[in-house]
C-alpha cells in the first residue's frame, strides 16, 4: 500500500501546525466562529449536538495494521473507546475537544493519516472498491489513481471553495462496488481493443434531497488526460454551480439545469482550453505511486485448501460465515474476508478499540498487513489464505466480529441520526438496532438472501436510503418522528433510486412493516434465485403496497 | 482600504469609478466592466492606465479582446466562501493576462495562499488583522501537490520527478 515519503510527511506536519494556529486564533477570539467554521471543516471537525465530531480520512478505505492500532489508541485517549466507520470509508470520533484536536492530528500524522478535506465545500476523501487489488473480477487496482487524485485534490488552490461538497469514487472492476453512479464524479475503468486502460467519466450522480443517477460524459478517457479533464469539470462546476441555495448547489443540479449535452459541451470546451503542461509530471507520479500498490508476495497455492474444506464440512457456524462473508480472490488459495460491524442489535459501523486492535493483529498475521473499510460500514481483510480462514474466524468470533450477515438483512447501513447529528430529523440507530434484532436469526437471513436495508435520519441521506433495496428515511412532523419507506434502490452496476411505497410509519411500526415487506417477497419470489431486488423490478410495488396498506384500508 | 502586495501594505494609486462618476483626464482608474463595454473607445484614448472590476458571473472569454488594453482586473469575493474568482483568475492568466490581478471583497488571511497560487497579485484587505498574520498566512504550506507560482514553495510532484531523474543518472 501507499507509504508517505518525506514530502507527504512534511505536508501533513505543516498542515497540523496550520490547524493548531487556526484553532488557537479561534480560542483566543481572533477568528469568529463563522470564519473558523470552514477552516475546521476542511480539517474534518464538526460541531455536533453534544461535542465536536472529528472525521478522519481513510483514503480509498485502505489501512495498515499500525494505522488501525493508532485509530484504537485515539479512540481510547481522545474519545470513549470506540470509533464509527462511515459510508465514505472514513472513521468518525464523536466526543472530541477542540483544544485537543491538534494533538490528536499530530498523533495521526505519525502513522501517515490526517483529516484533511473530510468535510467542507471541497473535494472529499476519494473512495473506491473495498476489494481493490483482491477481487477476482477486477481489470486493475484503481488505488494508484485514487492516491493520485488524493494528492491532486489536497488543498487545491482553485477548488477549495466550491459551491458545495464534492465526492469522487473510482472502480477498476465491472461489478461496481464503489457506487460510481451516485457520486459527483464516478470513474470506472475499461479496457479497449489494444488492452489499454481508460476511464468512463460519470458526472452528476448523488443522493441527498435530489437523488440522481450520474450520466456518462466520456466513455473512454485516456489515462494521461484524466487530471486535465477533471480540472475542466471542476472549473465548470466552480464557475457555474449554483450558490444561491445550498440545497441546489451540488453538481448534479448544474448538470440537470444545463442538460447533459450542454454540460458536456462546457466541459469539453474548457478541457480544450486547458494547458497540458504537466502531463509528464503526472505520469511520473502515477508510476511512482503504482509501485506501492504492487501485489503482495502471494504464495502459489492450489485452488482448494483441504484444511479449509474439512472445517467447512465439520462446523456449520463456520460454513455459514464462509457462505456470506467470504468473497472470491483473484489468486488461487486466497480469499477476501468481510468483517461485519453489524452484530445483532449493534450500532452499524461502530467498533471498540479492542476490536480494532484484534483486527489489526489479524491483518498483521494473515492479510499482508492490510485492512479495508467498505462503504457498507464494514471492514475487510483482503488477502487471507484459505488455509487460515478457520483460525481467522475463531479470533473474529471471540471478538464479536464474526456475524455471518454480509449483504443480508442484518447488514444495515445507518447514519448517526438524531443521537448525534445536528441535521437529523429522526433517530436512525435505534431503528437499525430493532430491525437487526428482529432479523437476528441468521438462517432466516440466509433464506431471505441479498437484502440491503439503508436508513437515513434526514433527507440529506447520509444513510444512503435512496439506494437501499429497502430504504428508510426518518422525518419529523409536529415534533413526532416518522419513517418513509422506499423500495427498489441499488448502488451497484445497475444503479437505481428507490421510490416511495406509501404513507410513513412511526418508529415502533417500522420493524413490522419491514417484516411484512420481507414476507411478501418470500411469497412472491419464483424460487431462491430470485432476489429481493429482482422481485421489485419484476413485480413492482403493487404486492408490497397491498400487503402493507390494504389491511388498514379495509378496517 | 489598505492594499496588500508581497506581504506589505502599499499605497493604492488606483481610483475606483462608480457607474456615473465622470472620468478624470489622467491617472489610473478602475471602472465597472459594463462601463468598459460602453465607453471603451473613450477610455482607451485617455492618458493613464485602465483597470476593471469584473463580475463573478461573467465568462473570462468575453474579456479576451480587451486584455491587451487593461492593466488591472479586480475580481470580487462577495463572501470568502464564494470561490468563483479563483477559477476566473486562473482563466485570465491562461488567456495571457499579465497585468495586475486584484482580489477585493471578503479577503481573509487563511485564503491568501490560495489566491496567490491562482494568480492574484494584490489584495484589498480590512484593518481587522495584524500585518503579521498576513505575512504568516501568505505562503501557506511550504509545499504543494499542485504546480506552484510562489517561488518559495515546492511542487511535490516536480521535486519527486527531479529526484527520480537525478538518482537514475547517479
Amino acid at each position: 500500500m501507499y507509504r508517505y515519503d518525506e514530502f507527504d510527511h512534511r505536508f501533513v506536519a505543516e498542515r497540523v501546525a496550520q490547524f493548531r494556529d487556526q484553532a488557537e486564533r479561534r480560542l483566543s477570539g481572533e477568528l469568529t466562529e463563522e470564519e473558523f467554521k470552514p477552516l475546521r471543516l476542511m480539517n474534518g471537525l464538526y460541531l455536533q449536538l453534544h461535542a465536536y465530531m472529528l472525521r478522519v480520512a481513510i483514503p480509498y478505505g485502505t489501512l495498515s495494521a499500525r494505522q488501525m492500532r493508532r485509530l484504537a489508541d485515539v479512540a481510547d485517549k481522545y474519545d470513549r473507546g470506540y470509533g464509527h466507520f462511515t459510508t465514505r470509508q472514513n472513521i468518525q470520533y464523536n466526543w472530541i475537544k477542540l483544544e485537543e484536536t491538534a494533538n490528536l492530528l499530530a498523533e495521526l500524522s505519525e502513522v501517515e493519516m490526517h483529516a484533511i478535506q473530510t468535510s467542507g465545500n471541497c473535494i472529499r476523501n476519494v473512495t473506491t472498491d473495498h476489494w481493490a487489488g483482491a477481487a477476482a473480477d477486477e481489470l486493475a487496482d484503481p488505488r494508484p489513481v485514487a492516491e493520485l487524485l488524493r494528492q491532486w485534490s489536497t488543498l487545491h488552490p482553485e477548488f477549495s471553495f466550491l459551491p458545495r461538497k464534492f465526492k469522487i469514487a473510482v472502480t477498476g472492476a465491472p461489478n461496481d462496488r464503489a457506487a460510481v453512479k451516485v457520486h459527483d464524479i464516478g470513474l470506472r475503468m475499461h479496457a479497449n481493443d489494444k488492452g489499454e486502460h481508460g476511464w468512463e467519466v460519470i458526472v452528476g450522480g448523488g443522493l441527498g434531497r435530489t437523488p440522481l443517477i450520474g450520466f456518462t460524459v466520456r466513455n473512454f478517457l485516456p489515462e494521461a488526460d484524466l487530471l486535465t479533464y477533471l480540472e475542466a469539470i471542476m472549473r465548470v462546476y466552480n464557475l457555474h454551480g449554483r450558490r444561491d441555495n445550498k440545497y441546489k448547489a451540488r453538481i448534479k443540479i448544474l448538470v440537470h439545469e444545463l442538460g447533459e449535452e450542454n454540460f458536456r459541451a462546457e466541459v469539453e470546451a474548457e478541457f480544450n482550453r486547458q494547458t497540458k503542461l504537466d502531463v509528464e509530471v503526472e505520469q511520473h507520479e502515477l508510476e511512482r505511486i503504482s509501485a506501492y500498490f504492487a501485489a503482495p508476495d502471494f504464495e502459489v497455492l492450489p485452488k482448494r485448501s483441504a484444511d479449509y474444506e474439512i472445517a467447512f464440512a465439520r462446523n456449520p457456524d463456520f460454513a455459514q460465515w464462509v457462505r456470506s462473508n467470504i468473497a472470491a480472490h483473484r489468486r488461487d488459495g486466497y480469499a477476501i474476508v468481510n468483517i461485519s460491524l453489524k452484530p445483532e442489535g449493534g450500532i452499524p459501523g461502530d467498533a471498540t478499540s479492542d476490536q480494532m486492535r484484534s483486527i489489526a493483529d489479524l491483518a498483521d498475521r494473515f492479510s499482508f498487513d492490510e485492512i479495508r473499510v467498505s462503504h457498507h460500514q464494514n471492514l475487510v481483510l483482503p488477502h487471507v489464505k484459505q488455509d487460515d480462514l478457520y483460525k481467522v474466524w475463531k479470533v473474529l468470533r471471540a471478538n464479536d466480529l464474526a456475524t455471518a450477515n454480509i449483504g443480508a438483512a442484518g447488514d444495515i447501513i445507518a447514519c448517526p441520526g438524531l443521537d448525534y447529528c445536528t441535521l437529523a430529523t429522526a433517530r436512525s440507530i435505534p431503528i437499525a438496532q430493532t430491525i437487526s434484532r428482529r432479523f437476528a436469526d441468521l438462517n432466516r437471513q440466509h433464506e431471505i438472501g441479498p437484502l440491503r436495508i439503508n436508513i437515513s435520519g434526514c433527507i440529506n441521506a447520509c444513510g444512503h436510503h435512496h439506494v437501499g433495496h429497502i430504504g428508510i428515511l426518518g422525518l419529523e412532523k409536529k415534533g413526532v418522528e416518522y419513517y418513509q419507506i422506499t423500495l427498489g434502490g441499488s448502488s451497484a452496476t445497475d444503479a437505481s433510486i428507490g421510490t416511495i411505497l406509501g404513507p410513513g410509519f412511526s418508529g415502533d411500526e417500522v420493524p413490522d412493516a419491514i417484516e411484512t415487506i420481507v414476507k411478501t417477497y418470500l411469497d412472491v419470489r419464483k424460487g431462491g434465485d430470485e432476489t429481493f431486488l429482482d422481485v421489485i423490478r419484476r413485480a413492482g410495488h403493487a404486492p408490497f403496497k397491498e400487503a402493507l396498506y390494504a389491511p388498514a384500508q379495509r378496517q | 482600504m489598505p492594499l496588500l502586495k508581497d506581504s506589505e501594505i502599499i499605497a493604492d494609486t488606483w481610483l475606483r469609478l462608480e457607474d456615473n462618476a465622470s472620468v478624470p483626464a489622467t491617472g489610473d482608474i478602475i471602472v465597472p466592466f459594463a462601463r468598459l463595454l460602453a465607453e471603451f473607445g473613450k477610455l482607451s484614448k485617455r492618458r493613464g492606465r485602465v483597470g476593471i472590476e469584473f463580475p463573478n458571473a461573467e465568462r473570462a472569454e468575453v474579456l479576451e479582446s480587451f486584455l491587451p488594453a487593461l492593466s488591472l482586473v479586480a475580481l470580487p469575493f462577495p463572501k470568502f466562501a464564494d470561490g468563483r474568482a479563483y477559477s476566473q483568475a486562473r482563466q485570465l492568466r491562461q488567456l495571457g493576462f499579465a497585468g495586475e490581478l486584484r482580489a477585493s471583497g471578503d479577503v481573509l488571511p487563511d485564503q491568501l495562499a490560495f489566491m496567490l497560487e491562482v494568480g492574484f497579485d494584490t489584495f484589498e484587505i480590512t484593518t481587522r488583522f495584524s500585518p503579521d498574520i498576513w505575512r504568516r498566512t501568505a505562503q501557506g504550506l511550504s509545499l504543494s501537490y499542485q504546480p506552484v507560482k510562489q517561488q518559495k514553495r515546492l511542487h511535490v510532484w516536480r521535486e519527486r520527478q527531479l529526484r527520480g531523474e537525478r538518482s537514475c543518472r547517479a
